[in-house]
């Protein structure tokens, strides 16, 4: 290493960088490679037409998520197609020597939740997946970012991707976090100051003595939601709260080899003084429970204050305001609480953890989901799963009126057969409030945490929940 | 996989005003339960088509045909999946001009031999309101030279310097350049101390 300080993003880049091609991209080593039902079926197919092996099966991690149904996942699948795209990972995964997470293995889950909670994912390393929300992985210290299908491919057969180098943005947040202000209001806050593009171009290296005092749980929430800002990727840097929270995982190195880790991975964080393309800072003093009021995840307001109208609103958002407003028929000027829903969905890659489902169980336990609120609570791993049900999280839901499903992504995408109907609200702890995201084409999502979420099936209709804590 | 180049894009636009418009509004996830990407191009957009009840640009007669889409900013953000630009390709579209986008969908792009080019606000304002007077004119995006010619007149676009490489050279299917390199790959495997498990030295 030389004497000028560097942050992670460069130290990971240049000990990942194979060599310069003629592009002028840099070929980059992934050191793992997450692969799920949906985005990978076509690449084994190119491989097979191409007549080549996967070059690092063991770097490679499998499961299924996307399509998976939530209420039973018992073989054959209802669901024809759902179980064809499952045959075909099983296939895929059989003849290349990949290691399945499928549901029979017990370790079964949302590819952002069991690479992490597994010690899959390590500071320090490059981690590809055909899934927009691998930033979540950026929450260890690694460099992680989504990839389309013929990237897939190209990992699957060479390990490796051709990236141009990213800026890095460092985004400091400052600020005592008030009562009922989760990492979810703190990622939609970031997302609402720099816009949904702002990132684009960027790695973002969340940083700060808010970023710091969190936990890995927290952290995950904060860098899944990097590309709902439109940066590919986003990191927090290890610290000894990563270094506990991987310490036994089950891939995770263990007893020395686990020490020498260590010592790696303190090396490889950003050093003071290091260079950034740029830099942004955040005051958590001012972020309220925040809610979307729009279609997309920049649209959030706190839950305190009332849906823009058009005429306050600059210029060149004028047109994105209006589209939002007629779409999701909410009155402009008046406040976003009070807001009916029909559904409140919990789960997601970025709030399926147990730490999410415990602040959601704890808001659940004050009331009762009325009869015309459909509430799921959809934990994002079948390992989360587990640790719900022994600390007796699934009873309390149920007790207050929650459905209590299988592991699976669920309703943030609706690819399984958790759907919104027609017109339908969602109070929803996933990431995208996207025109039809949840399964319906004209349906409506609320983004919020979890704990927000469980405040709004209780009551029926958007609330604070710093009322209830 | 040998491919000839692509150094220019030319036939009728399409213009698509809105900014933020996700991969989800192009191709939505219910259209993904496939294990090949055969019959997404039937689907593009399906979901905005049927809400505009007719009156998509898709849908609109006069830009039958088109094989340039003129799109706003942060074009195809959201999710990764390459159904998106696999849909617009099978409509028809071997090309994007737009104020920006989104990065996945840009690489994805890439990989498919669809070229993005962006152009200044003003440049493509003139160029939508120009296209949208005159369907029928003929645009031409411009690989090498890095142009947009249209009845607006001829205006310079940005294609980065390492895609605009791969499309002009043919290259843009990466895995055969990538194989190329393959013992390099297999010294910077051994250089991680972590693909090793951190053994001790």
């Amino acid at each position: 290493m030389g004497n000028t300080p560097r942050n992670l993003f460069d130290k990971v880049w240049e000990a990942h960088r194979v060599r310069e091609l003629p592009s002028g991209q840099t070929q980059l080593f992934i050191g793992t490679h997450l692969v799920h039902e949906v985005t990978s079926p076509q690449a084994f197919a190119m491989l097979r037409e191409r007549d080549l092996p996967v070059r690092f099966p063991g770097r490679t991690f499998a499961t299924v998520d996307h399509i998976i149904p939530t209420d039973s996942q018992v073989r054959p699948l209802s669901d024809e197609l759902a179980e064809a795209m499952m045959t075909e990972l099983e296939r895929n995964c059989r003849e290349h020597g990949i290691e399945l997470f499928d549901a029979a293995s017990g370790s079964q889950g949302i590819v952002h939740v069991i690479g992490p909670e597994q010690g899959i994912t390590l500071p320090g390393s490059t981690i590809a997946c055909g899934d927009s929300h691998t930033s979540t992985h950026g929450a260890f210290g690694a460099i992680a970012f989504g990839i389309g299908t013929s990237q897939v491919r190209d990992v699957l057969a060479t390990q490796t991707l051709a990236m141009s180098r990213l800026k890095v943005r460092r985004i400091e947040t400052t600020g005592a976090r008030g009562p009922g202000v989760y990492a979810k209001d703190v990622t939609l806050a970031i997302i609402r100051q720099l816009g949904v593009n702002g990132g684009v171009g960027y790695a973002y290296e969340y940083a700060g003595p808010v970023l710091d005092a969190m936990t890995l749980e927290e952290r995950m929430t904060v860098c899944n939601m990097s590309i709902e800002g439109g940066a590919r990727c986003g990191y927090v840097n290890p610290d000894e709260t990563t270094y506990e929270y991987l310490r036994g995982r089950p891939y995770a190195p263990q007893g020395e080899a686990f020490e020498r880790a260590v010592e790696w991975w303190r090396g490889i964080a950003s050093e003071p003084g290091a260079h950034y393309d740029d830099r942004v800072e955040v005051d958590a003093a001012k972020i309220a429970p925040s809610v979307t009021w729009g279609i997309n995840p920049g649209q959030n307001i706190g839950v305190d204050e009332k849906v823009p109208k058009i005429n306050d609103t600059p210029d060149e958002e004028r047109a994105s305001v209006a589209e939002a407003l007629e779409y999701m028929e909410l009155k402009a000027g008046e406040p976003i609480a009070g807001t009916p829903i029909d559904v409140a969905f919990i789960g997601s890659c970025t709030n399926g953890r147990i730490s999410d489902l415990r602040e959601a169980a704890r808001v659940a336990q004050k009331g009762q989901v009325p009869s015309g609120v459909r509430a799921l609570v959809v934990p994002g791993s079948a390992r989360v799963a587990r640790e719900a049900e022994a600390e007796g999280l699934h009873e309390v839901f149920r007790a207050h009126g929650f459905q209590w499903r299988e592991p699976g992504c669920s309703m943030c995408l609706a690819m399984d057969p958790d759907k919104l109907q027609g017109r339908g609200i969602c109070a929803s702890s996933s990431n995208r409030n996207f025109k039809g995201r949840q399964g319906s084409p004209t349906g409506r999502t609320l983004l919020m945490s979890p704990a927000m979420v469980a405040a709004a099936a209780i009551h029926g209709k958007v609330v604070d929940v710093r009322e209830l804590l | 996989m040998a491919r000839s180049s692509i150094d220019t894009v030319t036939g009728r636009a399409c213009v698509l005003r809105g900014d933020d418009i996700d991969t989800d509004r192009i191709i939505p996830a219910r259209f993904m339960k496939v294990v090949s990407f055969d019959s997404v191009g039937e689907h593009a957009f399906e979901d905005d088509r049927l809400a505009a009840k007719g009156n998509h640009p898709l849908d609109d007669d006069r830009y039958a045909g088109a094989r340039i889409l003129v799109v706003g900013k942060n074009f195809g953000c959201g999710s990764s999946r390459e159904h998106a630009p696999q849909a617009l390709m099978r409509f028809g579209f071997d090309a994007f001009i737009g104020a920006s986008f989104a990065e996945i969908f840009a690489g994805n792009c890439t990989a498919l031999g669809l070229v993005c080019a962006t152009l200044p606000e003003s440049d493509l304002e003139a160029l939508m309101g120009s296209v949208e007077l005159d369907p029928e004119q003929e645009v031409a995006l411009d690989v090498t030279a890095r142009t947009v010619r249209s009845r607006a007149g001829t205006v310079a676009c940005e294609i980065p310097d390492g895609t605009r490489q791969q499309l002009l050279e043919g290259t843009w299917d990466a895995t055969g350049m990538l194989l190329e390199g393959a013992d390099d790959v297999a010294r910077t495997a051994e250089s991680l101390p972590y693909v090793g498990g951190f053994a001790g030295s």
